[in-house]
């Protein structure tokens, strides 16, 4: 969770100084909106990783994740602003959740909620931070977007520019989440087959299972 | 000033179906149960055959202490409600009722995927306030809820995924102008596949595992009283409107009807809600609840692959129509 938040804690940091650059002086309520939105994603998610109640942390996430489709959304990509809440908020918070609540989500300050790596994450949180923020701030330092337009992040756009420039990526991806999909079933299915062989072998156990329903 | 004017018109006929609606479906609830099982429902709030029971309720509701347990996490149990209803009024905003773009709350581009992501948020309510509430009936509630989200989510995109695919086109609008009458015997697997999983996501009958009231007492809303506890109740028919409202313009064309669609397509839209709002309670009258693993299975063995299926065919009917 740490490094997760980690990277939206960056990505916050350097899409917000991108915006800020360029209209410094005069800044249009858009730009005003976004640098508020963003100190807010960006304080949800220092609470995410230093907060030591288990739950919240994960709570917090949902408002960081929320802030940067805001954020997705203030900078006129709207497909992806709702595949973010989509994915993040709606299914993967969900699965933290699940996950804590199945295994420990105690109620207050959990004292063992600290990591002796603290030094170690905050350091990689910064390096990355940095290169992300160079990254993105020297790419899109000169780049305007037109709000009165067309709509340069509508669904339309945004499928055209995938199916069209970055095809291979796209594919490459789902490859890979295809084969985590079936890597997934085979382990699972192998366990299972290892339990009922292991239940098969104890002998009398067939009739401590018949009994048992 | 106009457009202010405008917006806010929109803001407030939306907001006033959201109060309204899950009210009538409520009631509508009360009586058809009641019929369906041989008694009268209520009768005497009211005067004419109990219409004012809900307000009566609304009003007892409203009179209750609001407890919130010793040991429980107090902001977010407090919080919880409200995460549970609000994603249903910000979905009601965009579910286009007639033809035309003045009909609809806010034009959404992406309007399948803003409903959806916006729907999956409400279920983080049921989740908080089952761990808040510090009560191990109300954590098992909420791993049922979240157990039950996870597997009915994908059968759900996917459906809608279909019709999307059929309409060339996620915006909500735009799928009804694209419709055909035809798109109902073709899209038919993918609007069941989309119901079922919405009645799952709801946790209507028969899929109520995680409220199951004879086994974990109500799940993550035991330890709830007065107003917040209608609160809930409020997001479970605000949450029938909108699933009914949304699978009318996904799979049953909305506005359109056999006549009359140009000036009273509204009526249609409404009418096809109704419908499907009586099929809900129906389903809770005549279903027994299903079990976990069952639950589970139904989902991942039955509607996932009913839905991929339907995916393959609308593809294949798309390409030989062009």
């Amino acid at each position: 969770m740490t490094l997760a938040a980690a990277a939206t804690a960056v990505a916050t940091d350097a899409t917000s100084m991108a915006a800020e650059s360029p209209g410094f002086l005069s800044p249009t309520g858009v730009e005003i909106a976004f640098l508020l939105v963003g100190v807010v994603t960006f304080g949800a998610a220092i609470v995410t990783v230093t907060t030591r109640q288990l739950v919240h942390a994960a709570l917090w996430l949902v408002v960081t994740l929320g802030g940067l489709a805001v954020e997705y959304l203030l900078l006129t990509a709207e497909f992806i602003a709702w595949v973010q809440v989509l994915i993040y908020v709606g299914s993967v918070v969900v699965l933290l959740l699940f996950g804590l609540m199945l295994t420990k989500a105690p109620i207050g300050r959990s004292p063992d909620a600290d990591s002796g790596n603290r030094w170690a994450a905050l350091t990689v949180a910064v390096a990355t931070a940095a290169a992300l923020v160079w990254v993105v701030v020297d790419a899109f330092r000169t780049t305007w977007i037109d709000l009165d337009g067309a709509p340069a992040g509508s669904t339309e756009v945004t499928g055209k520019a995938l199916f069209q420039n970055w095809v291979l990526p796209f594919e490459a991806l789902s490859v890979l989440l295809l084969a985590a999909l079936v890597g997934a079933i085979v382990l699972s299915r192998k366990a299972k087959a290892d339990a009922t062989a292991t239940t098969a072998s104890v002998p009398g156990s067939r009739s401590d299972k018949g009994g048992a329903r | 000033m106009n457009d202010v004017l405008d917006v806010a018109l929109r803001l407030l006929i939306v907001f006033g179906v959201f109060l309204t609606f899950p009210l009538i479906i409520g009631q509508t609830e009360h009586k058809v149960m009641a019929h369906m099982q041989g008694r009268l429902g209520p009768m005497y709030a009211g005067g004419f055959h109990g219409w004012a029971q809900l307000v009566a309720d609304g009003v007892k509701f409203a009179q209750k202490e609001d407890v919130v347990p010793a040991g429980a996490d107090r902001r977010i149990f407090q919080l919880a409600p409200a995460v549970a209803l609000l994603p249903y009024l910000l979905v009601l905003l965009a579910i286009p009722i007639g033809p035309g773009e003045g009909a609809v709350g806010v034009l959404i581009d992406a309007g399948i995927f803003f409903v959806l992501a916006v729907m999956g948020v409400g279920v983080l309510g049921s989740l908080m306030a089952g761990w808040a509430s510090a009560n191990k009936f109300s954590l098992l509630g909420g791993l049922r809820t979240a157990a039950q989200l996870l597997a009915y989510e994908l059968p759900m995109l996917l459906a809608a995924a279909s019709v999307a695919m059929a309409a060339g086109t996620v915006s909500l609008p735009g799928i009804l102008n694209a419709f055909e009458w035809w798109w109902l015997p073709w899209q038919i697997v993918g609007a069941i596949v989309f119901f079922v999983a919405g009645l799952a996501e709801l946790q209507r009958p028969p899929f109520d595992m995680p409220v199951a009231d004879s086994e974990i007492i109500f799940g993550a809303y035991t330890e709830y009283t007065g107003l917040r506890f209608a609160l809930f109740l409020l997001a479970e028919y605000a949450g029938i409107v909108v699933l009914c409202g949304l699978t009318t313009v996904l799979f049953l064309g909305g506005w359109h009807g056999p006549w009359g669609a140009d000036g009273l397509g509204w009526v249609w839209t409404l009418l096809k809600t109704a419908v499907l709002a009586f099929i809900v309670i129906w389903l809770r009258v005549t279903y027994p609840r299903l079990r976990e693993d069952q639950l589970q299975k139904l989902s991942w063995t039955l509607l996932v692959p009913l839905s991929l299926a339907q995916i393959a065919l609308t593809g294949i009917v798309k390409v030989v129509i062009q």
